[in-house]
C-alpha cells in the first residue's frame, strides 16, 4: 500500500515526511519541550479528573466571563511564543556581523519575523483585547451576558483554531517567509510555492471568523443591553472604546477576509489579482491590506485607552476629566483611522497631493489622541493618586506613548518618511506605541480586573517588578533601534555587514533580556498570588474603591452577574450609588433566565482546523469531509432547542445570602 | 522657506546637531541635497512637536509626583472634572501645532516629490541652464541591483556612480518582487516594482562612497542586496566610465536572463555595452524571447481589444508562471559559491517563436487578433514617449 505514490498523494496531499523539520535542532528541542509540557498537562488533568469540569465549565461555557478569561489565557500563551521569536531575532541580529552568519539561516529567520508579527498582532493583542471586552463590558453595562452567548463561545474557539493552525506550522511544514502582511508578488504562488503562506492565509481566515462575529456580538450587546438609565453619554469610557473598536472590527475585518480570499484565489486556482503578469497588480493588495491594517492599530489601542481611563479615574479617586471630550476624541479617532492607510506606503509612488493628504490626515489623528493624554493628565491634577500596579502602568504608558506619538507624526511627513520608511526607526516607533500603548494597557487591565475575575488581588511586589523590568527593558531594547534607523539600517536583515553597529544590537538584546525578566515576573506574580490567595482575598467585590458597575457585584461575580439589574443615574454609576447610600437588595429575588452551555463551538472549531489543514496540504478528501461536517454540525445545532434554563429564585437567594454573610463578617 | 521659518530652523539645528554628533547617523548628515532637505523636515517636525511634548512630559511627571496619596498638602478635589477653558486649550494647542506642521507637510511633499525634477543643486545653487542630468535606469533583481546608463551605453551590477552636483534621474523597476531603492546619503527611498516604473530625482553634493540597499524585504537574499554608490568629480567619473568600458563585457538579452536568476552576494560587474531596449523590455516583462510586452498588450487594448483570438496571447503574457514551470525554486537562492548551476549558459529555447522571430520587432502579422489596419503601427515606445505601465503619478 505504501508503495503506491498515487494513493499516498491522495491520502496525504503534498504532506510528506520531509515536512517534519527533524533536521532543525532548534525546532526539535522546542517540539520535545512542547510535547513533554503537553503530556504533563494532560497527565495532571487526568490525574485530578479535571476532564469533566474542563468540558462542562469551560470549553462548552457560554458565560462571557469565562470566555473572556479563556481569551486572555490564549493571549498569554501566544505571548510566550511570539516573545520567543523576538528573542531569536534579537539574538541573531546581535551575532550575525561580518563573517559570522549567526545561528539562523535566512530560510528560518524570515519565518521567525513573519511569525512574530502575525502572532503578536492576531493572537496576542487581539485575543487579549477581545478577552477584556468580553469580561468587562457586560459587567460595566449591568447585563447578564452578551447578546449572543453561543456566538461568543464559537468566536473564541475559532480564534483558538486560528492560533492552533499557526502553531502547527512550527512542526509540520513551514510558516510564511513574507513578512507579517504577506505582500504579493512575494507571497504569490510563483515566489512562495510552499505551504508557509497557506498556513498564514487559513490561520488568519479562521481566526477572522471569530473576530468578526465577536465584534457583531459586542456591538449588539452594548447597543441593546445597557442597564436602564445608562444612556450613551453615561456609558463608562471602557465601554465606549469597546463600542468604537467593535465598529472598526465589523467594518474592517471583512476587507481583510476579502483581500486574503483574493490572494488565496491567486494561489489556489490561478487567478491574477495580484500577480505581475496578465493584468494583476500587487499595489491593489497593498492598498486593501492597509485599509484593514491601519484601523487594526486602533482596534488594539482604543480599548487600551479605555483601560487607562478607568484606571486613572479609580486610582486618582476622582472623576475622569473631560468625559465628553474623551468620548468625542474616541469617535473622531475611529472615523479618522479609515482615512490614513496610505501612509504605510508613501514610497510606492503616489503623487504629492495624495501623499500630502494622507500625511495630514495622519497628523490630525494626533489631535484627539493628544486631547486624551491631556484628559488623563488633568484627571491626575488635584487627585489623590494611589500607586497600585495598574496606576504605575498608566504613568509609564503616558510617558512612553507620548514619545511614540511624536515619532509617529514624524513618519507622517511624507518626505521624512522616505528616509525613515522600513528602517529600524519605524520598528522602534510601532513597538513604542504597541508596547507602550497596547501592552502596558493590557497589563494594567490584568492587574486591575484580576480581583474581579478571581476574588483575590495580584501580588503587588511581583507586579511592580514586572512593571519596572518591562519599562526599563523597553527603553533599552527600542531606543537603540531609533538610533539605528537614523543610521540608515533597514528592517528584516538576517545579517549585517557593518561591524560598528553591533554594539547597538547587543544593547537592544540586553533590553530584550530585561523584558524577559518582566514576563517572568508576571508569571511569578500569577503563581505567587495564587499561593497567597487567602492573604490577598477580597470579599467586598470592590477592592480599589471603583467607580463603575462591575465593582458593585461580588468577586468573582455570580453566573448571573447581577441579582437585580441596576438602575443608572451617572456615568460613574457605582461611585454614584455608593455616595447615595445604596443598599444591596436582600430579598424578593426572582428566577433568572440564562443560556445553556453547548459544545457546538468547540466541535466546529476542531473541524475548521481539519478543513484548514486539508486546504494547506491539498488533502482534498479531508477538505470535503470536514466541510460537510461543519455544515452538518451547524445545521444540527440550529435544531437544538434546549438552549436555556432558569436559575431558581431559591438558588439566587442562597447565593446572595452567602455574599451578605461574607460582607457582614468583613465589617 | 520664509525667513522666519529659516531662522527657526537654524536655531533648532543648532540645538540638535551636538546631540547627534556622537554617532554616524547618515540620515541626519546626508551628502545629497534631497536627503538634506528631508533631514531638515525631521528636525523641524521634532522641534515643533517638542513645543507640546516637553510640557506634557513635565506635567505628567510633576502631577504624578505632586498628587501622590502620601502628599497630604496637595489639593484634592474629587468632583472637579470639567473646565471649558482647559478643554479649549487641550484641543487648540495640538491643533495649532498640526496646522503649522500640516502646512510644512503640504509644501514639502510637493517640493520633495521624487517625481519632480530638481530645481537646485543645493541650498545655495540653482540648476545651471546648461545642466544635463544623468539618467540611470535601476532594476532590482533577485538579489542584486542592475544599473543602466542609457546616455553612456553602459551598465553595472551592484555598483553605482554619479558625478557630484549633477542631477540624476532614476527610473526604477524590478524583475520579480517588490524592493525599495534606497541610498540614505543621497535621497529617500522609492519602491522598485516589477512591471512598473517609479522615479526619483536626486543629486549628490559630496564626493565619497555611500551605502545603497534594498529597504523592502524581498526574500532570502535580501540582507545582502547591497551596493556602493560613488559620488565622483567629473574627471574621476569619466575615468570610471572608461574603466567600465574597458573591463566590461556586453549585456545582451541572454546575458541578462542569466543574470536575472536568483543569486546572492553577487560581485560587482561591468558591462561596456547594453542592448538599447533591454531596460524597457525588462519593464514590460518581455526580456525573454517570445514574450509579448505589456506595452504591446496595452496598445492592443487601447485599440479596442483583440476579441476572442487574443486568448492565444495569454501564454506570451505569462511572466510569473514560467519561473515555476522551469522548475526553478524561486525561494531557495542559488549561490555562486554553492556549486549549483546558478546561471546555466543554456537558455531553454522552447519559448522562442517557431519562426525565430525577435520579440522586440513587433511584427503585427504574428499577433493573433490584431486588427490589420494598424499594421505597421509601432507599439508605443517604452522609453520615454508613452510609458504605458508607469506609476499613477504623472507629475513629470
Amino acid at each position: 500500500m505504501f508503495s503506491n505514490p498515487d494513493l499516498l498523494k491522495f491520502i496525504f496531499g503534498r504532506l510528506t515526511l520531509e515536512a517534519i523539520p527533524y533536521h532543525e535542532p532548534i525546532l526539535i528541542v522546542t517540539f520535545i519541550g512542547v510535547m513533554l509540557g503537553g503530556l504533563a498537562l494532560l497527565g495532571v488533568i487526568t490525574y485530578f479528573k479535571f476532564w469533566g469540569p474542563l468540558w462542562r465549565d469551560w470549553i462548552t461555557s457560554v458565560d462571557h466571563k469565562k470566555i473572556g478569561i479563556m481569551y486572555i489565557i490564549l493571549a498569554i500563551i501566544m505571548l510566550l511564543r511570539g516573545f520567543s521569536d523576538a528573542v531569536l531575532m534579537r539574538a541573531q541580529q546581535a551575532l550575525a556581523f561580518g563573517e559570522n552568519e549567526g545561528f539562523l539561516p535566512p530560510h528560518h529567520y524570515d519565518q521567525i519575523f513573519t511569525a512574530h508579527g502575525v502572532i503578536m498582532i492576531f493572537f496576542v493583542a487581539m485575543p487579549f483585547v477581545t478577552g477584556f471586552m468580553n469580561f468587562v463590558v457586560p459587567l460595566q453595562i449591568g447585563a447578564r451576558d452578551v447578546s449572543f452567548p453561543f456566538l461568543n463561545n464559537f468566536s473564541f474557539w475559532m480564534t483558538t483554531a486560528g492560533a492552533i493552525i499557526i502553531m502547527l506550522s512550527l512542526f509540520i511544514g513551514e510558516f510564511a517567509r513574507t513578512g507579517w502582511l504577506a505582500y504579493p508578488p512575494l507571497s504569490g504562488a510563483a515566489y512562495s510555492p510552499g505551504v508557509g503562506v497557506d498556513y498564514y492565509l487559513w490561520g488568519l481566515q479562521v481566526a477572522g471568523v471569530g473576530t468578526t462575529l465577536s465584534g457583531i456580538n459586542l456591538i449588539a450587546t452594548i447597543v441593546k443591553m445597557r442597564a436602564p438609565g445608562m444612556t450613551f453619554m453615561k456609558m463608562p469610557i471602557f465601554t465606549w472604546t469597546s463600542l468604537c473598536t467593535n465598529v472598526l472590527i465589523v467594518a474592517t475585518f471583512p476587507i481583510l477576509t476579502a483581500t486574503l480570499a483574493l490572494l488565496s484565489l491567486d494561489r489556489y486556482v490561478g487567478t491574477n489579482f495580484f500577480t505581475n503578469d496578465l493584468g494583476g497588480n500587487p499595489m491593489m493588495y497593498i492598498n486593501l491590506i492597509w485599509i484593514w491594517g491601519h484601523p487594526e492599530v486602533y482596534i488594539l489601542v482604543l480599548p487600551a485607552f479605555g483601560i487607562f481611563s478607568e484606571v486613572v479615574a479609580t486610582f486618582c479617586g476622582k472623576r475622569l476629566f473631560g468625559y465628553a471630550s474623551m468620548v468625542y476624541a474616541t469617535c473622531v479617532i475611529m472615523i479618522l483611522s479609515y482615512l490614513v492607510w496610505l501612509h504605510h506606503f508613501f514610497t510606492m509612488g503616489s503623487g504629492a497631493s495624495v501623499n500630502a493628504f494622507f500625511g495630514i490626515t495622519t497628523m490630525i489623528i494626533s489631535i484627539p489622541t493628544g486631547a486624551k493624554i491631556f484628559n488623563w493628565l488633568f484627571t491626575m491634577y488635584r487627585g489623590r493618586i494611589r500607586y497600585e500596579v495598574p496606576m504605575l502602568w498608566t504613568v509609564g504608558f503616558m510617558v512612553t506613548f507620548v514619545i511614540g506619538g511624536m515619532t509617529g507624526v514624524m513618519l507622517a511627513v511624507p518626505p521624512a518618511d522616505f528616509v525613515l520608511h522600513n528602517s529600524l526607526f519605524l520598528i522602534a516607533h510601532f513597538h513604542n506605541v504597541i508596547i507602550g500603548g497596547v501592552l502596558f494597557g493590557l497589563l494594567a487591565g490584568v492587574n486591575y480586573w484580576f480581583p474581579k475575575a478571581f476574588g483575590f488581588k495580584l501580588d503587588p511586589f511581583w507586579g511592580k517588578m514586572s512593571f519596572w523590568f518591562w519599562l526599563i527593558g523597553f527603553y533599552i531594547a527600542f531606543m537603540p533601534l531609533y538610533v539605528l534607523g537614523l543610521m540608515g539600517v533597514t528592517r528584516r536583515l538576517s545579517h549585517i555587514e557593518d561591524p560598528s553597529l553591533q554594539i547597538w544590537f547587543v544593547t537592544a538584546a540586553v533590553g530584550v533580556a530585561l523584558i524577559a525578566c518582566g514576563i517572568a515576573s508576571f508569571i511569578i506574580q500569577l503563581v505567587v498570588s495564587f499561593r497567597k490567595r487567602e492573604e490577598l482575598r477580597d470579599v467586598t467585590g470592590d477592592p480599589w474603591n471603583g467607580r463603575t458597575l462591575e465593582w458593585s457585584t461580588s468577586s468573582p461575580p455570580p453566573d448571573y452577574n447581577f441579582a437585580f439589574t441596576p438602575v443608572v443615574h451617572d456615568h460613574d454609576s457605582w461611585y454614584d450609588m455608593k455616595n447615595r447610600g445604596y443598599g444591596r437588595p436582600l430579598q424578593g429575588f426572582k428566577p433568572i433566565h440564562m443560556p445553556k452551555n453547548t459544545g457546538a463551538g468547540a466541535i466546529l472549531s476542531t473541524l475548521s482546523v481539519a478543513l484548514a489543514f486539508g486546504l494547506i496540504w491539498y488533502i482534498w478528501w479531508l477538505v470535503a469531509v470536514s466541510f460537510v461536517a461543519i455544515l452538518a454540525v451547524a445545521i444540527i445545532h440550529t435544531f437544538n432547542y434546549n438552549r436555556d434554563f432558569y436559575i431558581s429564585a431559591e438558588d439566587v437567594s442562597a447565593e446572595e445570602t452567602r455574599r451578605t454573610e461574607l460582607l457582614a463578617r468583613q465589617v | 522657506m520664509t525667513p522666519m521659518l529659516k531662522r527657526f530652523f537654524q536655531i533648532s539645528l543648532a540645538l540638535f546637531l551636538p546631540l547627534l554628533a556622537g554617532c554616524n547617523m547618515v540620515v541626519m548628515s546626508p551628502s545629497g541635497d534631497i536627503a538634506a532637505q528631508q533631514r531638515d523636515l525631521i528636525v523641524i517636525s521634532v522641534v515643533l512637536m517638542l513645543l507640546i511634548i516637553v510640557p506634557v512630559l513635565f506635567l505628567t511627571l510633576y502631577f504624578a509626583w505632586h498628587y501622590r496619596r502620601t502628599n497630604v498638602n496637595a489639593a484634592y478635589d474629587p468632583e472637579w472634572h470639567h473646565s471649558t477653558r482647559l478643554e479649549v486649550i487641550i484641543w487648540a494647542a495640538p491643533l495649532a501645532i498640526i496646522i503649522a506642521l500640516g502646512a510644512v507637510t503640504w509644501i514639502s511633499t510637493h517640493k520633495l516629490d521624487p517625481y519632480r525634477p530638481l530645481d537646485r543643486i543645493d541650498a545655495a545653487r540653482p540648476i545651471p541652464a546648461d545642466a544635463r542630468p544623468l539618467t540611470v535606469e535601476v532594476v532590482a533583481l533577485d538579489w542584486k541591483w542592475l544599473f543602466f546608463y542609457p546616455e553612456l551605453g553602459i551598465a553595472t551590477v551592484n555598483e553605482l556612480a554619479a558625478p557630484v552636483d549633477v542631477p540624476i534621474n532614476f527610473k526604477i523597476t524590478a524583475s520579480s518582487v517588490m524592493n525599495s531603492f534606497y541610498i540614505p546619503a543621497l535621497a529617500g527611498q522609492v519602491y522598485a516594482m516589477p512591471g512598473m516604473e517609479t522615479k526619483l530625482h536626486a543629486v549628490i553634493n559630496k564626493e565619497g562612497e555611500f551605502d545603497g540597499f534594498s529597504a523592502n524585504y524581498s526574500g532570502p537574499g535580501f540582507s545582502h542586496m547591497r551596493f556602493k554608490f560613488h559620488g565622483l568629480n567629473q574627471q574621476r567619473f569619466d575615468e570610471w566610465i572608461a574603466r567600465v568600458k574597458t573591463q566590461g563585457t556586453a549585456l545582451n538579452r541572454d546575458a541578462y536572463l542569466r543574470l536575472e536568476k536568483p543569486s546572492e552576494k553577487e560581485p560587482i560587474r561591468y558591462y561596456a555595452s547594453a542592448d538599447k531596449d533591454l531596460y524597457s523590455s525588462i519593464l514590460n516583462l518581455c526580456a525573454e524571447n517570445g514574450k509579448m510586452c505589456m506595452s504591446e498588450m496595452m496598445h492592443i487594448d487601447m485599440m479596442g481589444g483583440a476579441g476572442k483570438e487574443s486568448a492565444e496571447n495569454r501564454e506570451k503574457l505569462e511572466y510569473d508562471n514560467r519561473r515555476v514551470e522551469r522548475g526553478e525554486n524561486t525561494n531557495s537562492p542559488t549561490h555562486p559559491a554553492s556549486g549549483e548551476p546558478s546561471r546555466s549558459p543554456q537558455e531553454p529555447n522552447s519559448t522562442v517563436n517557431d519562426n525565430g522571430q525577435q520579440p522586440m520587432q513587433h511584427d503585427m502579422h504574428n499577433m493573433p487578433g490584431m486588427d490589420m489596419q494598424h499594421q505597421g503601427h509601432q507599439a508605443p515606445d517604452n522609453g520615454d514617449g508613452n510609458p504605458a505601465p508607469t506609476q499613477l503619478n504623472n507629475n513629470n
